[in-house]
């Protein structure tokens, strides 16, 4: 595609058939977390390609290779599927050829890592329970598709300042609501926290009785 | 008023948030669409209240829902209030829920552009930076072309948090409006070089994003890359700009080599397993293209020799290689070419070298590949050849080389060929002849190139077969030019030689017209005029034959003179043809009797050894003759050593030797499959143009051979069953014969044949002549498995010391006997042949031929053979009495040997009648299990066995009264216990 001065128009034209690029963000436990796609597509396409990516990505071996070639739906062979499998946990970047596919694994890794940080021992509940967090945190290292930022501690120190703030605002008034939430979390069976992702090995052997 | 805040958020508390939703969604798993559907019914109540909180908290879950796969665009609206709630908090869920339910056709959109600018202007980095990133998601052209400008603003504001972000987004503001590409881009080069890695990162990320859609713009940026790769520590930003310089480098081949230093050093620096891979990426796809081509073949060599079809398929990349510019790459190719070639291919490829020959420069080059075509083409005995015809072209076409080295190389492919395919020598003969004639542009100028050997093969190829050439008296004189006198001596030796034979020829077709008697006296006359330039050369050996043969034709003119007839007395000269030898052939001739070649004609000289062991045993003379004795082995074992590096040494000269068939393996394969009764069904080989057809045909061949076989075995079955285990003495002896097919034949037939198929089966019996003590008689049994009339069938065998062919009397000691039939196809019938033999001894393999006419066809075919006489064929059934049985045992005359068969598991009569069958005894006496056994040989040697079992092993003890005869009897019945 031409960028440059005086080529402007067939730029243009191009666009509209990028219609996949970059990145979606998939977390998947046994049931779906987290999902992001940064090219919106009416709900019934985003669910088809998440069954899809799902089915894909859950009946590979532990053994094979972390790449998957993308099917139709997510673009053709031009995209590719790069995932990371922790426990039940997996996280799956859709991703077009521009991209390093070790580079993905590494951000992979970093995205793990800063939510471990950011919930402190991060578990598979946490990122059921608080999706809104996950995205606020995924905002701050890919922005539409784009990585932003891959340094994780730049990004906790952004992510940390956006809460601060969120607490300031919700002051007095925020404190009953937090109170009740606390409560409310006190009712859930067990919740299990040993999961460690630091060395990659998630663990939640207490699963099956949270149904 | 402060009540009702509070009681509104107490009232809040105890509503639904994220959390609960989520847990009711997980604890409702059974009705799930019925508990969101109450839910939704809940949010729309909460959205229609005036509380901001709790309209953000109904978005929030909304948010959820729709990550759930629900429609919420009716909702729209009210996230568009929430985003532009005055608190971060709101502010932010309003954005994420926008940033993951609106598209470009959501309509509200269009009343986001003055929400979205006022938070872009915030004083609170952080407002802006949610809008950013919700921006980021759903920017259309409309809020593209409003907020290019500010956002342009934004990537120099003062916090970098701030500018990392409006870099980023200005990739969706160039995508959705282009026209903003240009006054920003100015600006975005300026970001490469931010003081904030992140920035530097977000715009490199953005440049190398449109570098890839069109890298041709981007080249001019390179030296900053450049810099910033070697500057930067951040891994990701080094993987894009190493990615780029990837894209970069093919347009511009001058970065390769500046690249190769910083890429080496981050190769060996960093410890990111993803940097490295594109480091390497990068430099196989540009940097280091070569050396990568010629690992690459370096490795497919390799893996040829495993998987030669995986390599096969390459071939087209293969040939290509041949067009580098680097040497050892085409060197590498060529290497690999040799190990490709099939009998599809050859051709194909052989051309494809061909028009690199012309091409080459350098004669190195040129060499290789003419030695590389020769190779290729000469491999495994010409496995891969079609047609012959083409490859004598092919090496007249290599002549015209300029400089080369390898004249001899041609020329002994050439004496090969034309020795080795009979079917080939008159067009062989025809190109030589052209050869000759154009000897002067082959010695013009280069006259010590080495390409004149190639004439040593002409001249003597068209002397030796000269009876094919048109115009020998054109060759003759071609062959007398005074030019020749300049060609080395060997050469123009040859050349006097040949220049005989052609003479003779030459007389044999004048004088069979006598009123031509004129041109044979005129060919005399120009012998006797050329002649003698030879006979001054300095060179021995043209000298001394020029003078032989200078006064031979002298004294043949005299005669001529006189009218006498003299063409059969030359001819006579030369008569003979020669034959291609096997490299094994030496080991066919049996060694004659009380010749032992291990023993030593003369003592060995003493060695060292023996002087040191003398002064050591000085002392004891007495035993020093005991020594000697026992150093004796050892000089053998020596001798054994030095015996097989001389062995090593002479096969290394017959594999050189065109005038040897070099053994191969396919057919020692075949051979060692013998079985009982075997036969072979063998096939003839067609013209290239039907290799298809070919296969076809082999396959086809396959399943009939396994047919006949089956049949073979069903018929030996029945002749055991018939005679029965009871009636031995009535099995008629029968045994077989090994039709080997030769390698040559296969592809040594003439192009021209249209041929499609033919098949002919031989089985053979062979028989001892019981009237006569040196006969053998061999049935032979030809069957036609084709579609067409064969006839003119002539069955010749190539004579050993040992066993000949009985030929009518008057015949030749080469000429074939005729066939007393014709074959209709699908008709077998027998002939017989005698063969008289001297030796019995030792089992014999006689090579065969058989040649025939097909209908419709004025060529002769050829079927290469081999006779296989066992030792057991010189045994004859012959009934013996139990008392002259004893006799014979007694009289002590027969030497005696014994052999062992473990693992034998058949009734002791069924084995009795096996070797009755199949090695001709009959039974003298049998008592339990016990058995003696009696045959004579033809030439009246007594065998003697006896036949014991117990558990499975059967012991021979066998005595006759030529103990050769009886090992190799023993070995045939050895030999037909272990196949069954």
């Amino acid at each position: 595609m031409s960028v440059e001065k005086g080529h402007l128009d067939s730029f243009k034209h191009k666009c509209c058939e990028d219609l996949y690029q970059k990145l979606y963000i998939l977390v998947f436990p046994c049931t779906l977390t987290v999902f992001v796609i940064y090219v919106p597509q009416n709900e019934d396409t985003e669910q088809q390609i998440i069954r899809e990516t799902f089915h894909l990505v859950s009946k590979r071996d532990e053994n094979v290779c972390n790449f998957l070639e993308g099917g139709m739906l997510i673009g053709g062979s031009e995209n590719r599927l790069i995932y990371r499998h922790y426990a039940t946990l997996y996280f799956v970047f859709c991703v077009d050829s521009s991209e390093s596919e070790l580079g993905i694994l590494d951000l992979i890794q970093v995205f793990v890592e800063t939510l471990d940080k950011c919930f402190e021992n991060v578990c598979e509940l946490d990122l059921i329970f608080h999706v809104d967090k996950v995205h606020n945190i995924l905002a701050e290292m890919v922005m539409g598709g784009m990585v932003l930022e891959t340094n994780m501690n730049e990004i906790i120190i952004q992510v940390d300042a956006q809460n601060k703030m969120e607490k300031s605002e919700a002051g007095i008034a925020g404190a009953p609501a937090r109170a009740v939430s606390a409560v409310k979390n006190m009712n859930l069976p067990e919740m299990p926290r040993n999961i460690n992702i630091g060395d990659i090995s998630i663990k939640v052997p207490n699963l099956p009785s949270f149904k | 008023m402060a009540l009702k805040i509070v009681k509104g958020s107490i009232d809040r508390m105890f509503d639904k948030n994220l959390q609960d939703l989520v847990r009711g969604i997980r604890n409702h798993k059974e009705d799930e669409a019925k508990y969101i559907s109450t839910c939704i019914d809940e949010i729309k109540q909460e959205l229609k209240q005036d509380n901001i909180a709790v309209k953000s908290n109904a978005v929030c879950k909304l948010t959820y829902l729709q990550m759930l796969g629900y429609d919420v665009s009716w909702a729209a609206f009210n996230i568009v209030e929430v985003m532009s709630s005055s608190k971060f908090t709101y502010k932010r869920i309003g954005y994420l829920a926008a940033s993951q339910c609106f598209h470009e056709s959501t309509d509200v959109i269009m009343l986001t552009t003055n929400q979205i600018r006022k938070d872009l202007s915030s004083p609170n980095q952080y407002d802006t930076g949610v809008a950013l990133t919700g921006l980021s998601c759903f920017v259309t052209p409309d809020l593209a072309r409003d907020l290019a400008n500010d956002i342009m603003t934004l990537m120099s504001h003062t916090k970098p948090y701030i500018r990392k972000k409006a870099v980023l987004i200005m990739y969706k503001v160039f995508l959705k409006y282009p026209e903003s590409l240009r006054p920003a881009f100015p600006r975005m080069k300026e970001k490469l070089e931010d003081p904030d890695p992140g920035v530097q990162s977000a715009a490199v990320n953005v440049i190398c994003e449109l570098a890839r859609r069109n890298p041709k713009n981007y080249l001019s940026l390179a030296p900053l890359f450049f810099k910033l790769m070697t500057s930067s520590t951040n891994n990701w930003v080094l993987i894009k700009i190493i990615k780029l310089f990837g894209a970069l480098t093919p347009l511009e081949p001058r970065l390769g080599k500046k690249l190769i230093e910083p890429l080496t050093n981050l190769i060996h620096s960093t410890s990111a397993m993803s940097l490295l891979y594109e480091c390497v990426n990068t430099v196989i796809a540009v940097v280091w293209l070569s050396v990568l081509k010629y690992l690459g073949l370096l490795a497919m060599s390799k893996i040829l020799k495993t998987h030669p079809k995986s390599v096969q398929s390459h071939k087209d990349l293969i040939l290509q290689c041949l067009d580098d510019k680097d040497e050892s790459i085409r060197l590498r190719a060529l290497d690999l070419l040799y190990g490709m070639v099939s009998k599809k291919n050859l051709m194909e490829i052989v051309k494809k070298l061909m028009l690199h020959v012309d091409k080459a420069e350098g004669t190195t080059y040129r060499d290789e590949l003419l030695t590389k075509i020769i190779d290729i083409c000469s491999q495994s005995n010409y496995q891969y050849i079609t047609n012959f015809e083409w490859y004598i072209s092919i090496l007249v076409e290599l002549t015209r080389l300029e400089g080369t080295r390898h004249g001899h190389l041609i020329a002994s492919q050439m004496l090969d060929v034309a020795i080795r395919v009979k079917a080939i020598r008159a067009f062989a003969v025809a190109q030589m002849a052209t050869l000759l004639d154009n000897a002067h542009l082959l010695t013009g100028n280069t006259q010590h190139s080495g390409i004149c050997e190639v004439l040593y093969a002409a001249a003597w190829i068209c002397g030796e077969f000269s009876e094919h050439l048109e115009d020998p008296m054109a060759t003759l004189e071609a062959m007398l030019r005074p030019k020749v006198a300049t060609l080395p001596g060997h050469i123009q030796a040859v050349y006097v030689q040949n220049a005989a034979k052609l003479f003779s020829t030459v007389l044999c077709g004048q004088e069979g017209a006598p009123a031509d008697s004129k041109v044979a006296q005129e060919t005399s006359q120009l012998l006797i005029d050329r002649l003698p330039v030879f006979v001054q050369s300095d060179n021995l050996e043209v000298q001394e034959r020029a003078s032989c043969i200078l006064q031979l034709v002298k004294y043949i003119q005299k005669l001529q003179q006189k009218d006498v007839e003299v063409a059969e007395e030359v001819t006579a000269l030369f008569a003979g043809e020669l034959n291609p030898v096997a490299p094994k052939a030496q080991k066919k001739v049996p060694v004659p009797e009380g010749l032992d070649l291990d023993a030593w004609i003369n003592e060995p000289p003493s060695g060292s050894e023996s002087e040191d062991e003398g002064r050591k045993t000085k002392g004891k003379a007495v035993f020093a003759r005991e020594e000697s004795r026992h150093t004796k082995p050892r000089y053998t074992e020596v001798d054994e050593k030095e015996l097989a590096k001389r062995r090593e040494v002479r096969k290394a000269e017959q594999a050189n030797n065109p005038f040897y068939i070099k053994a191969s393996p396919s057919s020692q394969k075949v051979r060692t499959a013998s079985s009982p009764n075997r036969q072979l069904v063998l096939w003839m080989p067609m013209s290239d143009q039907y290799v298809k057809l070919e296969e076809e045909r082999r396959q086809k061949n396959k399943a009939d051979r396994k047919k006949d076989k089956k049949k073979r075995r069903e018929k030996g079955r029945q002749r055991r069953g018939d005679s029965g285990p009871e009636s031995e003495e009535d099995i008629t002896p029968a045994h077989m014969v090994d039709i080997v097919t030769e390698e040559m034949p296969e592809n040594a037939l003439p192009i021209n044949s249209s041929l499609t198929s033919r098949c002919i089966t031989d089985v053979c019996d062979i028989q001892g002549n019981l009237h006569d003590g040196s006969q053998v008689v061999v049935s032979v049994i030809f069957e036609n498995k084709c579609d067409s009339f064969i006839k003119s069938m002539e069955f010749n065998v190539m004579d050993s010391l040992n066993s000949k062919l009985q030929r009518p009397e008057g015949a030749g000691p080469h000429d074939s006997l005729t066939v007393p039939f014709h074959l209709p196809p699908g008709i077998s019938s027998e002939a017989r042949f005698i063969f008289s033999v001297q030796s019995i001894v030792m089992p014999q393999k006689l090579k065969g031929t058989l040649t025939f006419i097909v209908k419709d066809s004025s060529t002769h075919e050829k079927l290469d053979f081999k006779l296989h006489f066992t030792c057991t064929s010189y045994l004859i059934t012959t009934p013996c009495y139990s008392d002259a049985y004893a006799k014979l045992l007694e009289s002590g005359d027969l030497k005696g040997s014994s052999l062992k068969l473990e693992g034998i598991n058949q009734p002791f009569h069924h084995l009795l009648a096996r070797i009755c069958f199949h090695h001709h005894f009959s039974v003298v006496e049998r008592i339990d299990s016990c058995a003696s056994m009696y045959s004579r040989s033809i030439q009246g040697h007594h065998v003697c066995l006896l036949v014991k079992t117990a558990d499975q092993t059967v012991s021979i003890d066998a005595k006759c009264d030529e103990p050769g005869l009886l090992r190799n009897v023993l070995d045939e019945i050895k030999l037909t216990f272990s196949q069954c």
